[in-house]
């Protein structure tokens, strides 16, 4: 395989591998503000137990989003020196703002968060909760706005360099909020942070499933997993009206990617395609089943409405379609599921009844792998239907300026065989890093939550000791109540 | 809005107070990363990990934005470095997820074998990212072999050349001194002895370590001493620097830590002035032809685009430097092992 094969393999794996995490941080943090929220208003400490063990899994897997997100800064540089310098003057502003404004914000507070417990008050620690979600929200806003620039590039232009009489091009900002609001951003951060609060919602649902049908950690369970289905509920709701705007923007800004998206060869009135098997070559979507008219219908509110086909563009400008439709349906089937899912137990919340209900409390335990491969998907989706670009060539001010190719973007220097090695090398920790962070996952949901008077007989304390009593038989009362309020 | 000359000069000091900021930051986590083998106990090894617990994920942002930064200000030296040092910085790419996963891993469990493992990563890595540090840093001041677009064709073989090694071994002992300091200062009894032991061997390392790099750089990089011909003024950086060194000693025998420790930033400090003095106004040298060198005038990114970033820098910069000062407070005093500790 030549370097280009291999360095987008070595992208695409690092990256998805990453995106496993920050993802889920984003979604765990909202999740925790909650928690944390409720602790300091009622006083409660199972709120304050509660707070304590997501904090600990957060720790967890905000450390594997750290450790494989330096690697993303790397990989510009080292496999793409040739993107680097086409789009250093605008990407870089991004990242190098990203690094200022949302990772010092997470990492310094972090530290509060997880070893500041028996250092600060209360309300310091859920103001430093509040900056981690927060920070974790602008490093998803930065590196969502760099990405979308290169999708529908905005407030710049290409211009002739020369270093060394060797002759090149480059982008330079020539509006900065423009770059920043460029067509996509919006839509395109709001659906990323969405997909993080569902998968937030649905992994701390997925544990606190687990926790009722083993009849252990009761109290803590359900109140997690109530605010897991509100949240999940909520965001998916979301998530159908932002893809659904989404769409619609894409169908202006990339239509060969929306096209891919569809399997929609030929420019003509447009079908939504439930599921299907994309045919390049014979340009069919095969076994499929589709909605006549109703991809022209959702984007015009016409169904008779011409949609722009991958014929419209010359071969060597057409994205790849299967991987683009598959990953793009994956998304949207699975999105469909958690509404349904979401919102059906949204209602089976009332009175409880859910928690009577094992086999739907299995599907919630499951449901958290759907949430991840839906994030994944919809960045596959989104990444490969923009090839062959990696900055989308674009009109600025009736002036056209050129894209630059995913294949023109490589590092000059580097060969074949030294990206196989580190292709291996990543191979090799990830997959190990991944066992080990199951292992410790496992080890801690294993562990669980603290029960009051464990804490206290640890830190020693004796006021802590007292609050610790005084707030467990309060909850225990509270949930005798409801049990006789239900009978 | 600044001319394009004076804003890339800025940003070359900005980019140098990061530099000194990561050194000095990470530069004391990584060192007790190499002294954490030689602990006495699992407890004491606990103690090390958990005097940077609250603190090296922060410090390794430093690295994080500086890498930003660079792309961002001078987008051709980041893409030409980064491509020119693969294999090593995908080293060191390797030796921080290890270092990160060893941290976070090595305490969940109380056996002893899977400890032994994440207290060998942790080593490992920590001694391979500093002395990685400094074989960059070392290949820098001798030069790349760079063609005319700005391409280096060189193996991981070529950059070890003995220059770079030495330059590797300094890093190496001097993050170990200035991390014994360090542990010196957050620990008692019996740790903060053994930690006294260190800070006196590491010094001793150094020492020696550095009067060989400093040899070897006024043979090798010939370029450096002109630089003080025509600026006389930057014999401060030396000066203080040796003022620095030889205060380490005596703020030892005097028992007040807390100057050694000021006194190894300062060399860290003093070590990444004299380095960035010695490459300006190029960022990478070519050796194989000066005249293609990419300095901070041909590398550098547009005057719009320096200018939004000093503005980023200028609002940003005083928000880190508050945050990490309130984290540092929060967590000052000696290291006790608490139940949210590794």
């Amino acid at each position: 395989m030549d370097v280009e094969v291999l360095s987008r393999l070595q992208f695409a794996g690092t990256i998805m591998f990453h995106y496993l995490f920050p993802p889920l941080t984003i979604g765990m943090g909202l999740v925790m503000v909650i928690i944390e929220g409720m602790w300091l208003k009622t006083g409660d400490v199972s709120w304050n137990h509660a707070a304590r063990f997501w904090t600990r899994i957060f720790a967890l897997n905000f450390a594997l989003g750290i450790a494989t997100g330096i690697v993303m800064e790397f990989e510009f540089g080292t496999n793409w020196a040739a993107y680097s310098r086409f789009v250093g003057d605008v990407f870089g502003s991004a990242l190098a703002a990203e690094g200022i404004f949302a990772f010092f914000l997470e990492s310094g507070f972090l530290a509060v968060l997880v070893f500041g417990w028996d250092r600060v008050g209360p309300k310091l620690h859920f103001f430093s909760t509040l900056m981690v979600f927060l920070g974790s929200c602008f490093s998803a806003i930065w590196i969502v706005v760099a990405n979308s620039w290169q999708q529908t590039p905005a407030g710049y232009h290409v211009v002739d360099t020369e270093v060394n009489g060797v002759p090149g091009l480059r982008a330079e900002i020539t509006d900065y909020w423009a770059m920043v609001f460029n067509p996509s951003s919006a839509d395109r951060l709001i659906h990323t942070l969405i997909g993080a609060m569902i998968l937030g919602g649905f992994f701390v649902c997925s544990i606190s499933a687990y926790y009722l049908i083993r009849k252990r950690h009761e109290l803590f369970a359900r109140r997690c997993f109530t605010i897991g289905v509100v949240v999940a509920a909520i965001f998916s709701v979301a998530s159908l009206i932002s893809g659904h705007h989404q769409a619609q923007t894409v169908s202006r800004t990339q239509p060969a990617k929306l096209a891919a998206f569809e399997g929609h060869f030929k420019t003509g009135p447009g079908d939504l395609h439930l599921f299907g098997w994309p045919d390049a070559k014979t340009q069919q979507v095969k076994y499929g089943l589709a909605i006549p008219g109703m991809l022209s219908f959702l984007l015009y509110a016409d169904s008779e409405e011409p949609v722009t086909g991958l014929d419209a563009f010359a071969p060597e400008d057409q994205p790849p379609v299967w991987l683009p439709f598959q990953s793009y349906h994956i998304m949207a089937g699975l999105g469909t599921f958690f509404i349904l899912l979401s919102c059906v137990s949204l209602v089976l919340l009332r009175g409880g009844r859910i928690f009577r209900m094992r086999w739907l409390l299995w599907v919630f335990v499951f449901t958290v792998f759907g949430a991840f491969v839906a994030n994944e998907a919809g960045w596959i989706a989104a990444e490969t239907g923009r090839q062959p670009w990696v900055v989308y060539p674009s009109v600025q001010d009736g002036v056209s300026m050129p894209g630059l190719r995913t294949s023109e973007g490589l590092s000059e220097s580097v060969r074949a065989e030294q990206v196989w090695w580190s292709i291996a090398m990543f191979g090799l920790i990830y997959t190990l890093l991944f066992g080990v962070w199951l292992y410790v996952l496992n080890d801690k949901i294993q562990h669980g939550p603290d029960e009051g008077a464990s804490i206290a007989r640890r830190t020693g304390s004796l006021r802590e000791a007292a609050a610790a009593l005084a707030g467990h038989s309060r909850s225990l009362l509270g949930s005798n109540h409801q049990r006789e309020e239900r009978r | 809005m600044l001319d394009h000359d004076t804003l890339a000069m800025i940003w070359f000091v900005l980019l140098g107070v990061l530099l000194i900021g990561y050194t000095i930051l990470d530069g004391f986590d990584l060192g007790v990363g190499i002294l954490h083998p030689i602990a006495k106990s699992d407890e004491q090894r606990r103690l090390m990990m958990n005097s940077i617990g609250p603190l090296w994920d922060g410090n390794e942002v430093w690295l994080v934005t500086f890498g930003g930064a660079l792309f961002a200000a001078f987008p051709y030296a980041y893409a030409t470095v980064f491509s020119a040092f693969y294999v090593a910085f995908m080293l060191l790419l390797f030796a921080l997820i290890f270092r990160a996963v060893s941290l976070e891993f090595r305490s969940k469990t109380e056996n002893p074998a899977w400890r032994r493992v994440w207290d060998f990563g942790f080593f490992a890595s920590s001694f391979l990212a500093a002395f990685l540090f400094g074989v960059a840093g070392g290949n820098l001041m001798l030069g790349l072999p760079m063609s005319q677009n700005l391409t280096v064709h060189q193996t991981l073989l070529e950059q070890l050349s003995p220059y770079p090694l030495v330059i590797g071994a300094l890093t190496v002992t001097l993050f170990t001194m200035h991390g014994a300091i360090f542990l010196y200062l957050k620990t008692e009894g019996d740790l903060q002895k053994q930690a006294e032991q260190w800070i006196w061997r590491a010094f001793g390392f150094f020492l020696v370590v550095y009067m060989l790099a400093t040899m070897f750089t006024l043979i090798e990089v010939p370029r450096a001493t002109h630089k003080f011909e025509e600026h006389p003024w930057l014999w401060i950086a030396p000066i203080l620097n040796v003022l620095a060194i030889a205060n380490i000693p005596r703020a030892m025998f005097r028992k007040q830590p807390a100057y050694a420790f000021a006194s190894s930033c300062a060399t860290i400090a003093a070590l990444a002035f004299l380095f960035a003095a010695a490459i300006f106004p190029d960022l990478v040298p070519s050796t194989i032809d000066p005249a293609w060198s990419l300095t901070i005038y041909t590398a550098r990114a547009s005057a719009k685009t320096l200018d939004i970033m000093l503005l980023i820098a200028l609002i940003g910069m005083p928000c880190v430097l508050t945050y990490t000062a309130v984290i540092y407070w929060v967590f000052r005093g000696k290291v006790k092992l608490e139940r949210t500790s590794y």
